[in-house]
């Protein structure tokens, strides 16, 4: 069962190695600066620097492919939208207009409108690599562990890795029920038309929330007879100090946003402007 | 010596049932003693084990008189927690009671919570995965481990506390007899070694005496109704009244008309003294005729050298070659793991072979769909819970039928049909979460049937029920196929299951078939009990000692004789499986309570 979709695979990188949390801040920092600034060489630099570090976290495309691929989709929707709905975005923010293409109507290709698209797609690509590289790359206990670390209720902290815990089974589950509910006639692949797909699922989805429930029930037993909840404070097994490493990313992070911001809004807008 | 744990006239009544569960139980366990606690599913055993834990009242609330001291504290006073200072509990369902990501998180989770420093903690895992032999697993994913590891890691899980009392929840339910055998074996050496109180709930009696047991209590209707050490028990007819599966060569040497004799020590047969039996038994074996060997009918299911790989170069099955006849019942056996329910998965078309064929009534299947298969083949899942998809009974039971746009009227006159076939009729409007869980599986098995199959594939169709239940099921399931003609296929380690209602038996280990044969020849075969984790059944042992050359000839006699005189006597006017009113069945309604 190795290599599954968007699951933590352990390898020896200094990445992996990293605490979670500081992950988790970096990947927080870093999509806020993203979001933040359309400066299109601070974006790209931040794409190098993404795909870098997705390289060397030596994640493998069978672990996101699917994922990134759904994700590209939606882009490509994304940068359609909005060109059909405000195809002179572009002009308003730069403040030149040089067709390229007429098309029908009011609906002209700008370069300035294809010049703000690509900043709206490179945001997409330097926050994706760093969503999935952290999905994998973090076993959940020791983020949980992490998380409690930071002052969250080990409650909740346990509730994630138990969650991920069980991400396999319910997979398994999932599985063995169509199966079964196949062959009793009930049409689950694309011979059926997407309604009635709609209606059949749930002939999967009670069973599996049964199931999970018969589940639910065990595993809480199962962990208040070994003391879960008796104290305030716990203490994890795969817990990590932050290290130098851990400390040296963090900083980075903070230093890259607030210098990609100062050189964002040197000019007083958030908009690198290559027309005028 | 004080006793470390003692009831006194202990009534316990769950706060939704009207009846007590438990009633003036007077019960004394002292530090260092292994007692087997039997009895039938709802007999309170489960109940008396939540007691010791703290589970009752606290998880599971109610009223209790009289007293009840464990290592001199009060359970309803003290807590589940601490309690789980005093008394480890290892549950029954080991997939379910696994909490850590890794086996070494797993075992050290009560040490988390009980904020022992990290270092420490280490080792302390490290010590107690020694003791039950996992230390090399530490690092993998509970789910990749096989029944046997598993059940080792949750031991684990609960040595790492150094409790006093260790109570075991049925610890063979899920696992094949060798590896069984092997977990008796790890609970005595722990037992002895680490000088624990040890407590095993089992109804597979015969399993749980492998290794010695200083006492059995035989819980009955919330009473003991037995107190007593193997021996006593196995002498007496305790057993047969509390509705206990008894040894099978206790059973053998019943029906040869020996008298089991506690001084004999009946508790090992390996051991046991049989000089006054053996005559006797020679004699019976010499006696029962066997019956005319059934003429060969046509092929129902024949599968031709079928090869399977989830990763090519490593296969799963490969070289698979059968044939079942028409009106069969037989069993496809073999270890956790060994291919069993991948076989069934490609006979029902949710995988497809590398090579070779399934032919169906003598025409290869491979361009039928699931769908199309599933009109003919039937699969009933272990849990009924994994199937059942709507609220109602009926709607349930209708479901194969409406998705196929059968109309209303007709849906109604083959469902309630298969409905009086199961005993189901009197309950056709109930909801389904009304029943109880031997119920439930009559309701996947008639939502399968309403389909008219003519081959029923089960896997594990008896999977941790008690001895009634499982009689019930397979009484059933033995009417289906005499009176319906219905082909059936069950996937199953239980030995039991496999002699007494199967005429064949085909053996998978290590993705290969390694026999195709009836029970008694391949539970009379060493190599391939062994290589298919299987274990020899105590007949062949009790042959050979009574120096009866044909062990597998005895085997077969025993269960011949089993099938028709034993069983005609033992259950006249009772349990008619298959009742055609369904009045009957419905005077079955069982109270599951637990």
């Amino acid at each position: 069962m190795a290599g599954r979709l968007l699951t933590y695979m352990p390898k020896e990188t200094w990445i992996h190695r990293l605490s979670g949390v500081s992950k988790m801040i970096f990947f927080l920092l870093w999509s806020i600066t993203g979001m933040l600034t359309y400066d299109t060489r601070i974006l790209l630099l931040m794409l190098v620097i993404s795909l870098v570090i997705f390289k060397v976290s030596e994640t493998e495309w069978k672990q996101v492919g699917t994922v990134f691929k759904f994700i590209l989709l939606f882009l490509c929707l994304n940068l359609f939208a909005v060109w059909l709905f405000s195809p002179y975005q572009g002009t308003t923010v730069y403040g030149t207009k040089t067709v390229l293409l007429k098309v029908v109507g009011d609906h002209d290709i700008t370069a300035e409108q294809l010049f703000y698209e690509f900043n709206i797609m490179l945001k997409y690509f330097t926050v994706t690599p760093v969503v999935l590289m952290f999905i994998v790359t973090t076993n959940p206990s020791e983020f949980a562990a992490s998380l409690n670390r930071l002052g969250v209720s080990y409650n909740i902290g346990y509730a994630i890795a138990i969650a991920l815990r069980y991400v396999p089974d319910v997979q398994a589950d999932f599985t063995k029920i169509k199966h079964a509910q196949e062959a009793r006639g009930i049409e689950m692949s694309n011979k059926a038309s997407i309604p009635s797909r709609i209606k059949n699922m749930s002939a999967i989805i009670f069973p599996l929330l049964f199931s999970s429930m018969d589940r639910i029930d065990v595993v809480s037993n199962a962990m208040e007879l070994r003391g879960f909840g008796k104290n305030k404070k716990r203490t994890w097994y795969m817990g990590k100090a932050l290290e130098r490493n851990d400390y040296i990313t963090i900083g980075f992070a903070l230093v890259f946003m607030v210098a990609g911001l100062a050189i964002t809004f040197a000019d007083g807008s958030r908009f690198w402007n290559p027309f005028s | 010596m004080n006793p470390i744990i003692e009831f006194k006239d202990y009534t316990f009544k769950y706060r939704a049932q009207k009846e007590p569960t438990l009633r003036n139980i007077d019960l004394t366990i002292y530090p260092g003693e292994k007692v087997l606690i039997v009895g039938p599913s709802g007999s309170g055993k489960s109940t008396l084990v939540h007691c010791i834990n703290g589970m009752v009242p606290f998880s599971y609330p109610g009223d209790a008189t009289g007293t009840l001291t464990v290592k001199d504290k009060d359970p309803a006073k003290t807590g589940i927690f601490g309690m789980s200072k005093i008394v480890g509990t290892v549950l029954q369902d080991t997939d379910g009671q696994f909490i850590g990501l890794t086996v070494a998180e797993d075992v050290a989770f009560a040490l988390e919570n009980d904020c022992v420093p990290q270092d420490e903690m280490f080792s302390m895992v490290y010590d107690v995965a020694d003791v039950v032999d996992i230390r090399e697993l530490l690092p993998n994913s509970p789910t990749e481990l096989s029944g046997g590891q598993k059940q080792r890691v949750s031991m684990a899980g609960v040595l790492v506390d150094d409790v006093d009392i260790l109570l075991f929840d049925e610890p063979l339910a899920n696992l094949d007899p060798a590896t069984g055998k092997r977990a008796i074996d790890l609970i005595d050496k722990i037992c002895r070694e680490r000088s624990k109180t040890v407590i095993i709930i089992e109804h597979r009696l015969e399993d749980a005496l492998y290794r010695d047991v200083d006492r059995i209590v035989v819980i009955g209707e919330g009473r003991v109704a037995a107190d007593c050490t193997p021996d006593e028990l196995l002498a007496s007819d305790i057993l047969i009244r509390e509705g206990i599966r008894e040894p099978l060569y206790v059973t053998a040497l019943k029906h040869a008309g020996c008298t089991v004799r506690a001084e004999d020590h009946p508790q090992h047969i390996e051991t046991m003294n049989l000089d006054s039996c053996k005559d006797r038994v020679k004699e019976w074996f010499e006696e029962v005729e066997l019956p005319e060997p059934k003429p060969k009918k046509e092929s129902a299911l024949e599968v031709l050298d079928l090869d399977f790989s989830y990763i090519s170069g490593h296969p799963v099955l490969s070289d698979i070659r059968f044939r079942i006849e028409k009106g069969e019942m037989l069993a496809i056996v073999g270890k956790n793991g060994a291919g069993k329910s991948t076989l069934s998965n490609l006979i029902c078309g949710f995988l497809h072979p590398d090579r070779g064929q399934i032919l169906l009534n003598g025409s290869d299947i491979a361009d039928k769909s699931i769908k199309e298969r599933g009109q003919v083949i039937g699969l009933v899942m272990q849990n009924p819970n994994q199937m059942i998809s709507k609220p109602m009974i009926f709607d349930e039971v209708a479901l194969g039928l409406r998705v196929r746009g059968v109309p209303e009227e007709e849906v109604k006159e083959r469902v309630y049909d298969k409905l009086k076939i199961c005993g189901l009729y009197p309950f056709r409007n109930w909801p389904v979460s009304a029943l109880s869980f031997g119920q439930k599986k009559r309701v996947t098995i008639a939502s399968i049937l309403v389909m008219d199959p003519e081959i029923l594939i089960l896997d594990e169709p008896t999977a941790g029920q008690d001895y009634r239940h499982y009689t019930e099921i397979m009484e059933f399931l033995k009417e289906l196929n005499e009176s319906l003609g219905i082909t059936i296929v069950m996937i199953t380690h239980d030995m039991h299951l496999m002699l007494e209602y199967t005429d064949r038996a085909i053996v998978i280990a290590d993705g290969q078939m390694i026999a195709d044969d009836t029970p008694a020849n391949v539970l009379t075969n060493e190599s391939v009990a062994d290589r298919a984790y299987l274990k020899k059944t105590s007949l062949y042992d009790l042959a050979v000692r009574c120096g009866i050359e044909d062990a597998s000839g005895f085997v077969e006699r025993f269960i011949y004789y089993e099938r028709t005189v034993a069983r005609k006597t033992a259950n006249e006017g009772t349990a008619d499986g298959v009742s055609k009113d369904g009045n009957a069945a419905g005077k079955k309604v069982t109270s599951d309570g637990r």
